[in-house]
């Protein structure tokens, strides 16, 4: 049986002939076209978001927004009850978050096994996870159900567990990143094991540390959900009572953009923009100050 | 470099007992004079007796059965093509190889008698009779010049601004490195140069003030004329204090060293020592035909 060669095209005609490669290169087009487009999308949530807030905000804040109460009738004052509560319910909460958090990290870092380790930081990756309205109310039924009156202290509970995670990972990141050879250097010099972590390991670390601290603060910040059912939210300027409901920024927007009233919707919105400069202006601080900057 | 597994010093207790006092100019000269006068002293101040070493990761042996004694107030070599177990060897000579996970020794290490291995010896008390520089100069990043050379002191007790002076400074200089950094010792350990900052590490293992010095290939980071004033300074330094440094460079080992320590390693890949001679005899006349195929560069 003859075996049939069918001939090939010449090469010009495989170079440069009818419609080859133009389908590769049209979806070439398409793809990168689709992934810009897709890598847009990603960044017009945040311009949004600021554009909005900044130009309803903006015009809505102050003076009167940050020093006055609200009105106790009617409509009008300002916001400065939830400004002092936030002010004082997010350091409190730090104070129990980043000292156990970083205790903790050093831990997982330093001194526990392998295993323990993976155990425990796997459970602070769910902590991360877990809804954060959760976590207000698993504080809600031990913080405030005993006691038959939502509080200020509650309410900083609930943001150090959301802080808490956060702390950790990070200043665990962090002394991940110091070199084994400095924990060698301080050994060898005869420091004992726990100074080396103390005055080497973690001093090196520190600014991963307070990058991390800094950050889950300014997350604790804009928690709105974990303060619902345990601080609750206040008309009064409360200073100190732990004890007694506080209002705080998120909340002070929650409940003011839902008033059928323009006055206290614009409230919310100066809120709002108050809110998002602190953030932001935490979160440039932070990465301005460790921008390119790596240890060892 | 990230750190994959947690370190941690299982023996790490700290030990109530005191540093060793700080040297005096006078300390020093008693050292140098027992050391030509009398032989019974060099004897027991800094000799290390090494026998039937074993040492393990987990199940592999990477020391086999080695024997070597290290005498006081000498420059030891340790030779040896890569993988042969040299810088593991170095590192049970202070139980720092005890910071890896799975590690673990048999035989026995003396030190003047004491075997370093006995229950009574606290590793963190033994660091500090037994210092330590390593391959890459590892200042502390945080920490200023002065602040380097007193870390081991300051971390290991309280002690007065004077007598930090003091130390900061005679370390300093016996490290040769006084001169160049006297003006700047508030500027950070780091800025230094690569030579420089090794220097300043040897200077933060003097003050402790060791008496034995161990160094794992000090000067392979270095540029030859760094590597020239670590190799004199090593010169200097042997009057004092005794000296074992691994090293890659068997020109440099004919250059610092009196005795010189050859190892290899077997079929099982455990490193042993195949022969330790005066250095001159090493490098010209070696018994063992291993060694002269090393230094002759036939394998290696």
């Amino acid at each position: 049986m003859a075996v049939v060669v069918a001939a090939r095209p010449s090469i010009a005609a495989r170079l440069t002939g009818v419609g080859v490669g133009r389908r590769r290169a049209a979806v070439d087009v398409a793809m990168r076209g689709l992934a810009l487009v897709a890598a847009l999308l990603c960044v017009v949530p945040l311009a949004a978001v600021l554009f909005f807030v900044a130009t309803r905000g903006a015009p809505a804040l102050s003076l009167d927004l940050i020093t006055k109460p609200p009105r106790a009738l009617g409509i009008g004052g300002g916001a400065a009850n939830a400004l002092l509560g936030t002010l004082q319910m997010v350091p409190l909460a730090a104070l129990m978050a980043v000292p156990v958090g970083i205790l903790g990290a050093v831990y997982v870092a330093e001194f526990g096994d392998r295993r323990a380790a993976g155990v425990i930081r796997f459970c602070a990756d769910v902590l991360v996870g877990v809804p954060s309205i959760l976590v207000g109310i698993f504080v809600f039924t031990f913080l405030v159900l005993p006691f038959k009156q939502f509080n200020a202290f509650a309410g900083s509970v609930a943001l150090a567990i959301i802080m808490l995670p956060v702390v950790m990972r990070t200043t665990e990141e962090s002394l991940h990143l110091v070199p084994n050879a400095l924990r060698e250097a301080s050994l060898a010099l005869g420091v004992p094991y726990w100074r080396t972590v103390v005055s080497v390991v973690i001093r090196t670390g520190l600014p991963g540390i307070l990058t991390g601290s800094m950050l889950a603060f300014a997350r604790a910040m804009g928690e709105t959900a974990p303060l619902l059912f345990t601080t609750l939210g206040s008309r009064l300027i409360n200073v100190g009572d732990f004890g007694q409901p506080m209002d705080s920024l998120p909340l002070f927007i929650y409940v003011n953009a839902r008033q059928p009233v323009n006055a206290l919707n614009d409230q919310a919105w100066g809120v709002a923009f108050l809110l998002l400069v602190i953030v932001l202006v935490i979160n440039v601080a932070v990465r301005a100050r460790t921008w390119g900057r790596r240890i060892g | 470099m990230i750190v994959e597994t947690p370190v941690r010093d299982l023996d790490d207790v700290q030990a109530g007992g005191q540093a060793p006092p700080a040297a005096s100019p006078v300390r020093i000269e008693d050292r140098q004079r027992a050391s030509v006068v009398v032989p019974a002293a060099t004897a027991a101040s800094g000799t290390l007796d090494i026998s039937d070493l074993n040492v393990f990761y987990g199940a592999f042996r990477a020391v086999k059965d080695t024997s070597l004694p290290i005498p006081a107030r000498a420059v030891t070599a340790i030779i040896g093509p890569s993988g042969c177990g040299k810088s593991t060897f170095l590192r049970t000579l202070n139980r720092m190889h005890e910071l890896t996970p799975g590690a673990r020794v048999d035989g026995s290490i003396s030190l003047d008698g004491v075997d370093i291995y006995g229950p009574d010896v606290d590793p963190v008390q033994l660091r500090r009779v037994v210092g330590m520089v390593f391959q890459r100069p590892n200042p502390f990043p945080t920490m200023s010049i002065y602040d380097n050379v007193a870390a081991g002191l300051r971390l290991t007790g309280r002690r007065s601004r004077s007598e930090l002076d003091d130390v900061v400074e005679r370390s300093l200089r016996r490290s040769a490195l006084w001169d160049e950094v006297r003006d700047k010792l508030r500027q950070p350990g780091t800025s230094l140069s690569g030579g420089q900052q090794q220097r300043l590490c040897i200077a933060r293992a003097l003050a402790v003030d060791p008496e034995v010095i161990l160094m794992d290939e000090p000067a392979s980071a270095l540029d030859p004329i760094a590597t020239l004033r670590i190799e004199e300074l090593i010169a200097e330094l042997r009057e004092t204090y005794t000296i074992v440094i691994v090293t890659h460079n068997m020109q440099q080992a004919s250059r610092v060293s009196d005795r010189t320590a050859f190892f290899t390693m077997g079929p099982d890949r455990a490193g042993y020592l195949v022969e330790v001679d005066d250095t001159v005899k090493i490098f010209t006349n070696p018994r063992e035909q291993l060694t002269e195929d090393y230094i002759s560069g036939r394998f290696g």
